[in-house]
């Protein structure tokens, strides 16, 4: 087609197909540099100075007309809420009277162990935004960022459990990636029995995954599981998800289990972003005389 | 009035074409949720397949290219994504351009429904390649919903092209008096 063309009448640059090399040239170079070296952070950041206002000002239409809902809310709604917010209130403060004299008892427990102190948790109090426009990662985005001392890596959670990592950091706002997005790992125990494992998103809302889990582990639809703490970064005992579904087929080396996630940021709009841990993790123990012996299961 | 035949129309100005691409990236940054966020349209690419069939000296290959960065950025997806699938679709609106122009703009949205596709289909390429789980086959439903709104987009710029001409001409007759 370029050979047959007549020489051009006018002075027009490059031919097409000489810059669509070039344009998808550069664009396969971006990708490759984003996604495998994570070279572009800071160029990604200082792009965003100028995308995030354009984002509040888009973000301003929709809040408001949320808030001017909010304002008609039906009195009797607002009635019963207040009610089972009471009664709440009265359940928790019974279990907070109790926590405390748990808290103590372990306190003191832990010391007649000789074990690490737990340590204090300092919670950011944070609220939803918008869900991540990426539809193949499942983020959202929340409005408090490296001013308020936000981190990447720290955990969020609402008030059932865990829902996300912060991944990314802008002044204003960060991205937290939810605990169902595709290869996020949550290091988890079940309570019933205190088997440790870990659980993946699989990518889809409301499905987690745990795989490499033996054929004869002990898990059961309905186990809880929460954090293990083991990894350090997740504070222990908050829960993630309960176990939904485990399929055992001899055929596989593996079982093939599917948990449900017990929060979720679709049912509120606060979450709380957790203080990434204030000390060093735990030193590692000294290697145990004979090896430990696992109760199951060869892999 | 269905008919983009082309009229011997004076090209609407760069700063006119400038505004139109803010706003649309403008409207790709609201804020939607759930399904709304799966079918609403990718604005920047229905102007730039505007832009690039009515005013190609205007738009071209390396507009599509930074407005997809910025896309790439705003969205917080793989830098290079949305540069890539636009620098394609808009080479292929270059080719196929005098053979679009010669439909009524109906017509044309069945043209710019496979070229959003395409840009749709080489995001999902290149996610996948990264290891990204597919979304689902919703994913692709934007770029119907994109071609729906094809003929009210054109009919839209067209006129206001028209009236923005007008001004154009107020304007450069004031100052060149």
């Amino acid at each position: 087609m370029i050979d047959n063309a007549p020489p051009p009448f006018f002075k027009r640059g490059l031919a097409p197909t000489a810059r669509l090399a070039i344009f998808s040239g550069l664009a396969l170079f971006l990708m490759v540099a984003d996604g495998h070296f994570h070279y572009l952070n800071t160029l990604r950041n200082a792009f965003a100075i100028v995308i995030n206002p354009l984002q509040h000002a888009m973000n301003a239409p929709v809040r408001l007309s949320a808030k001017v809902g909010d304002f008609f809310v039906a009195q009797g709604r607002l009635k019963s809420e207040n009610a089972d917010l009471k009664e709440q209130q009265l359940i928790l403060t019974g279990k907070m009277l109790q926590f405390q004299d748990l808290q103590a008892e372990n306190v003191q427990l832990r010391h007649l162990l000789g074990a690490i102190p737990r340590y204090a948790q300092h919670t950011t109090l944070a609220e939803i935004l918008y869900s991540g426009r990426d539809p193949f990662a499942r983020k959202i985005i929340v409005d408090r960022g490296s001013l308020h001392g936000v981190q990447p890596g720290q955990v969020v959670a609402d008030n059932i459990g865990v829902i996300g990592q912060v991944t990314r950091v802008s002044p204003a706002v960060s991205e937290v990636t939810l605990i169902t997005d595709k290869d996020q790992a949550v290091p988890v125990q079940n309570v019933r029995n205190g088997l440790r494992a870990v659980v993946f998103g699989s990518g889809e809302p409301g499905v987690l995954d745990m795989p490499y889990m033996s054929f004869s582990a002990d898990l059961q639809p309905g186990d809880q599981l929460v954090t293990s703490g083991i990894d350090g970064l997740y504070p222990p005992g908050l829960p993630v998800a309960v176990i939904s579904k485990v399929e055992r087929n001899a055929a596989y080396l593996f079982a093939k289990i599917s948990c449900t996630p017990s929060a979720g940021p679709d049912r509120q709009r606060q979450i709380l972003i957790l203080s990434a841990l204030a000390s060093a993790p735990p030193p590692l123990p000294p290697p145990p005389e004979s090896p430990v012996k696992e109760s199951h299961g060869k892999r | 009035m269905a008919s983009a035949k082309p009229t011997l129309t004076r090209p609407a100005s760069g700063r006119f074409v400038l505004l139109t691409l803010i706003l649309g990236l403008l409207l790709n940054l609201l804020p939607w949720s759930g399904l709304t966020k799966l079918l609403w349209p990718d604005c920047i690419a229905l102007l730039l397949l505007y832009w690039v069939i009515h005013q190609p000296r205007e738009i071209g290959l390396g507009a599509g290219w930074f407005l997809g960065l910025l896309m790439d950025i705003a969205d917080g997806v793989l830098f290079g994504q949305h540069a890539l699938a636009y620098t394609l679709m808009i080479f292929m609106a270059q080719i196929l351009r005098p053979r679009i122009q010669m439909f009524s703009f109906w017509q044309q949205a069945l043209y710019v429904f496979g070229l959003l596709l395409i840009s749709l289909v080489i995001m999902l390429v290149t996610r996948l390649a990264f290891g990204a789980a597919f979304p689902g086959p919703l994913y692709f439903a934007s770029s119907l919903f994109g071609a729906l709104l094809w003929p009210s987009l054109s009919m839209l710029l067209h006129l206001s092209q028209h009236r923005n001409r007008r001004i154009d001409d107020t304007f450069t007759n004031l100052v060149n008096k």
